[in-house]
């Protein structure tokens, strides 16, 4: 089971996980060599709504958009936020997203906002990411002590556990924004 | 190197997502989670000298239990708290915390605006930015109404950082989609444009998504935005890519914000100054150009994202629809994409082209590309692609093709998703009808959709094939014999049996005077289906054998046995039972003209557009339908298209109304007297025959019709009087005479009323045969149902009798329903007529907003045709509370404090039918320092007929 990385439209909560449970189940079972829209169903608002995705190794990351966006922009958005993430985490994988998740989310800030593409060029991206880097850092003072324990804790267990493993249901999900 | 330092978290989260990750089962997961919470709630309610630091951490956890999919009811506050911490790190993850669980406490909220503003006004761009997520990614109402105003002035600043313009560029234009309404246009709107010029890259971006929003809604005030979009997007275009360094994506030159000023230019006509127009032409030339151009990278980024601006560029050709040569290089491009070996492009290919069919330019070259399209339906691997070329298949027929296109269609059916045959069917249905020649053919297609998708052939497919059948004499006598061969199969759908019952009921003697087809045949065969068959295609075979003795003396006994036998007489299904009770009588009673009069051939139907269409754009959505009904490939190649694309767009009287006059007004007594008058007027009473809906009393009336002998009631002077008396109240006496006295309590809820109607008998003597029936002319029975519960034929005298009305509104309506009362008294018929205070406004349901929402709809409603004025002389003394009182009864709400003149009445409201909800404001403004006193009355509502009609009434009560 792989993870499933989403905008999700404004909506109640439980209806948030049905809409992630669901296109999950829309997504994994296409083959690579189809198309990456998809029509929006009932669940996500509509024919007016398209899921984007793009699959990597055992990750999707699907955004649902209306009409107001080029596919094909969104596809490259995707791979923009894709390639930011491997530069922020260097070489990027599923336990740093699962581990990092707020940090994940700092990243997604940066690119999309409010459900609309606010940055697209990686370079700006990253250095806003440093900004923040370097603000934590020098707050560091009392949690960088336990920071470096948790290091310590995360490279103790990544050798036990491989890394793309089953995780079973595990989805990481990025704030409740709507389409862009 | 920018990487997140990975480190500098919090152990206690790591430990517990590890933790998470260890569990081995569903349960152990839940457990630990629920030790989790049990921790972090003590932890939040036990130390209250909690550091930032430990909240910061439990918000966190608290926060990834969430995203596994857990409810979280608690930590608001704890999150909150964190938004005004000095550090920033506290108050991202409190941010981030607030954005995903959004909760609608007011008390939280206002602490959190409180913090949002604090942040806001901080100059620190950090903080500000984080504030301005925050206010993005809720959205809310409460928050447009504390920051919306104060946005713009961050946008236009001279000093603002760069990434605090583009956040607050999306801000705003989030909240401009959220509530529009609170957004307030101003001075800044001029500025804004001018950020399309600005140094930042970025913040073009989010500018020129802000502006398109913004232009969408009002055009005429962002119009300087074309010229500047075309300089920004020629240079774009034009420049070397290295010139823009960091925005080159994979060699391709800003390719997003190439893409928002295509969208931005495609909110507007192409410019008319004739440089710029050509400036624009040149961009567009280029980027067709540069698809030519050998790729500068074999990534498939690089093809993306020059695609991604191609098809844009292509969009805009399209929308723009005026240039000739670059429309056809356009299509040219996309004919290229259908063969592309990329899914996507194909995918997108497909989908531009279908807008691309309806230009009369293009509408010839898309049309060379129909066998790729038709390989694409018989081999892409993908339902999504597949669907495209479906749409493009049908953008794309006219009279030319359509046999062609067609055919593929119905083979494509038998192996399509099921997910799309409804509206394959539907697409076939409709060209088979729109590009018939030769109306066999169209037969011919319509019983093949039957055989190979019955099922997902709707009520409205079948009931438009019969409608034609019926309407066409020439087809008539083919249809009858194909649908007999069709029903020779063993086994067929139950609507091929609904289509052949009916058309072999009203057209089999047709093709009776073959032997292998004669009456008895006929009879035989459909009779073998019956049995297989729901309830109401039992109904409708039942109907079609009382046209069967009709047409066919010689099968009478063997139809009559058939309907005398125990399994019809004695049917457990109550319209079943009747329809053979009655059909059996009418058999056995009527004489043979009589029976020719009453089961006479179907009238032919008026002609109308398709309810097929009107089906299928609703399936669609608006948006997303290939507007076929363009002049250029007009059936009739007549030049009236913007009837034939209005009418589906207004809701298309039913067909099944026509076919099966369910609606047709029910006298509501059982009077056999009073039946009289409501159907033997109309010519063919029997169109009720079919009628499969009727409830069993209306199917009594059937009879009673044909053989009562009394006559129609002479007609009678309909009572109006009191009737405007009745616009702003619900109660009161509606007539009253020497000898009978009505009184009505009513009362309405949304499209819905009830009326309680009193007789009272003012005499002394018994009112004998009492009956009450409610009639309507045509139009208004299509907008307005009205039921009557039966009443008492005895009134003793001195007595009252009450009757219960239903109504619903369906759409809006001007006239009203006349009440026909009828009564012996003293050996003297007598005959009333009262005209029913069943009025539009009486659907209102009040509606309460702010002045600004008022005065936002308001201008909203501001199309001529919206409003309706009139200034009269007050028939009244002026007396505020009375005329509140009155628009108050009118129906809508009294709003205060709204109009700027306090001697002014402003009210609200919206009416309610089954079929819209119309808003509707009013204005009414006393003029009292006139010499005659006269009052302005002004309604603006979304419809003309509704604003008329308003209007009318409420003029009449000051």
């Amino acid at each position: 089971v792989q993870n499933t990385v989403q905008h999700v439209l404004l909506q109640a909560e439980d209806m948030q996980q049905q809409i992630i449970r669901e296109t999950f189940h829309l997504v994994s079972k296409r083959d690579d060599n189809v198309c990456n829209f998809l029509e929006g169903g009932s669940l996500i608002g509509g024919s007016d709504y398209k899921l984007i995705y793009r699959h990597y190794a055992t990750l999707y990351f699907v955004f649902c958009v209306d009409s107001s966006e080029s596919e094909l922009g969104i596809l490259d958005l995707i791979q923009v936020f894709v390639e930011t993430l491997d530069k922020c985490f260097e070489n990027v994988c599923e336990l740093d997203l699962i581990f990092h998740m707020d940090k994940v989310h700092y990243i997604l800030q940066e690119v999309v906002m409010g459900g609309m593409v606010l940055e697209t060029n990686m370079n700006e991206i990253t250095t806003q990411v440093d900004v923040q880097n370097r603000m934590e850092k020098s707050e560091g003072g009392l949690s960088a002590a336990p920071a470096r324990a948790v290091s310590a804790v995360k490279n103790m267990n990544l050798p036990e556990i491989p890394r793309n493993i089953n995780i079973g249901d595990i989805n990481i999900k990025v704030p409740s924004l709507s389409p862009f | 190197m920018p990487a997140v330092s990975k480190g500098d978290g919090m152990r206690g989260l790591a430990v517990f997502i590890s933790d998470i990750r260890n569990c081995k089962s569903k349960e152990a997961e839940i457990k630990r989670i629920n030790k989790e919470l049990a921790n972090i709630r003590s932890k939040f309610k036990g130390d209250k000298a909690l550091d930032g630091y430990s909240k910061k951490k439990y918000v966190c956890k608290l926060l990834f239990i969430f995203l596994l999919g857990h409810d979280i009811d608690f930590g608001h506050m704890e999150a909150v708290n964190l938004l005004s911490s000095n550090k920033y790190t506290e108050k991202q993850i409190g941010y981030l915390f607030i954005s995903v669980l959004v909760n609608s406490n007011s008390d939280l909220i206002r602490l959190i605006n409180n913090a949002i503003k604090n942040d806001l006004g901080s100059r620190n761009p950090t903080f500000m930015n984080l504030a301005l997520h925050c206010i993005a990614n809720v959205g809310s109402r409460e928050m447009a109404e504390a920051f919306a105003s104060e946005i713009p002035s961050i946008l236009v600043a001279g000093d603002t950082m760069d990434s605090v313009k583009q956040s607050a560029a999306l801000c705003l234009l989030r909240l401009n989609r959220t509530s529009a309404d609170l957004v307030p246009m101003g001075e800044w709107t001029a500025r804004v444009v001018h950020l399309l010029n600005d140094q930042h890259l970025g913040v073009v971006t989010a500018a020129t998504s802000l502006i398109t929003t913004l232009a969408q809604k009002s055009p005429d005030d962002f119009k300087t935005s074309i010229s500047l979009a075309v300089a920004r997007l020629s240079r774009i275009v034009t420049s070397a890519s290295i010139d823009l360094q960091d925005y080159t994506y994979y060699f391709v030159a800003a390719p997003w914000l190439s893409v928002k000023l295509l969208r931005l230019l495609q909110c507007y006509p192409p410019p008319e100054d004739a440089a710029l127009r050509s400036r624009l032409t040149e961009c567009l030339e280029t980027i067709l150009n540069k698809a030519q151009e050998p790729p500068k990278s074999k990534k498939v980024q690089h093809s993306n994202a020059k695609n991604a601006v191609l098809f844009e560029a292509i969009s805009l050709i399209i929308h723009h629809d005026s240039e000739p040569t670059l429309l056809v290089r356009a299509c040219n491009q996309l004919g290229q994409f259908l063969q592309h070996r990329e899914t996507n492009l194909r995918y997108l290919a497909l989908e531009s082209m279908c807008t691309l069919a309806s230009s009369e330019f293009s509408h010839e070259t898309v049309k060379t590309h129909i066998e790729t399209v038709i390989n694409a339906l018989k081999t892409e691997r993908d339902v999504s692609v597949r669907q495209r070329a479906v749409d493009l298949l049908y953008a794309m027929c006219d009279r030319s093709n359509a046999k062609q296109i067609v055919a593929e269609m119905l083979s494509y059916l038998e192996t399509a998703d099921y997910s799309i045959r409804e509206e394959i069917v539907l697409k076939v249905a409709i060209l088979a009808e729109k590009y018939a020649v030769d109306y066999t053919w169209y037969v011919d297609t319509i019983l093949n959709l039957i055989r190979i998708a019955g099922d997902y052939v709707s009520e409205e497919v079948w009931y438009r094939v019969i409608q034609i059948v019926i309407n066409r004499e020439d087809v008539q006598g083919y249809a009858a014999k194909t649908v007999f061969e069709a029903l020779q199969a063993p086994a067929c759908h139950e609507n091929l049996v609904k289509v052949g019952g009916y058309i072999l009921g009203e057209f089999g003697n047709l093709i009776a005077g073959d032997s292998r087809s004669s009456p008895l045949v006929q009879f035989n065969l459909l009779h073998s289906k019956f049995h297989l068959c729901s309830v109401p295609t039992r109904a409708l075979l039942l109907s079609a054998y009382i046209k069967f003795i009709n047409l066919f003396p010689e099968v009478k006994a063997t139809i009559q046995d058939v309907l005398r036998s125990d399994s019809q007489l004695r049917n457990s299904d109550v319209e079943l039972q009747q329809r053979a009770v009655e059909y059996l009588r009418l058999s056995c009673i009527a004489s043979t003209d009589i029976l020719a009069t009453v089961l006479e051939e179907m009238p032919p139907f008026p002609e109308r557009e398709s309810s097929i269409l009107a089906k299928l754009k609703k399936k669609k959505g608006p948006g997303n339908l290939p507007d076929i009904d363009d002049a250029r490939r007009n059936v009739n190649g007549s030049t009236e298209h913007s009837e034939n694309t209005e009418a589906p767009k207004k809701s298309s009287p039913s067909l099944v109304a026509d076919l099966l006059p369910t609606n047709r007004p029910r006298p509501a007594s059982s009077s056999p007297i009073m039946r009289s008058a409501g159907t033997m007027g109309t010519t063919h009473p029997f169109t009720d025959l079919l009628n499969l809906n009727a409830t069993p009393s209306a199917g009594a009336s059937l009879l009673v019709d044909v053989f009562s002998e009394s006559p129609a009631p002479a007609s009678v002077d309909v009572c109006e009087e009191n009737f405007l008396r009745f616009v702003c109240k619900n109660n009161g006496v509606i007539f009253e005479n020497q000898l009978l006295q009505i009184g009505l309590k009513s009362e309405y809820r949304q499209n819905l009323g009830r009326i309680y109607v009193f007789y009272g008998n003012k005499t002394s003597t018994q009112f004998l045969s009492f009956s009450t029936s409610v009639a309507s002319c045509d139009m208004l029975k299509t907008q307005l149902n009205v039921h009557a519960k039966t009443v008492d034929p005895l009134i003793d005298g001195g007595a009252q009798v009450q009757q219960m009305l239903n109504i619903e509104c369906v759409s809006d309506f001007t006239d009203a329903p006349v009440l026909n009362i009828q009564f012996r008294y003293g050996g003297t018929l007598q005959n009333i007529a009262v005209k029913l205070p069943v009025m539009l406004n009486k659907f209102f349901q009040p509606t309460e907003m702010t002045s600004q929402d008022f005065f936002q709809r308001w201008k909203q409603l501001g199309a001529p045709e919206q409003e309706v004025q009139k200034i009269f002389k007050a028939k009244h003394p002026m007396d505020t509370d009375v005329t509140k009182a009155k628009i108050l009864g009118f129906g809508v709400a009294l709003l205060d404090g709204v109009d700027p003149n306090p001697a002014n009445f402003v009210g609200a409201g919206v009416i309610h039918s089954k079929c819209t909800q119309v808003g509707c404001l009013l204005r009414l403004e006393p003029n009292t320092q006139a010499q005659v006193k006269m009052y302005r009355l002004t309604l603006r509502t979304s419809k003309d007929t509704v604003s008329q009609r308003l209007c009318d009434l409420l003029s009449e009560q000051f």
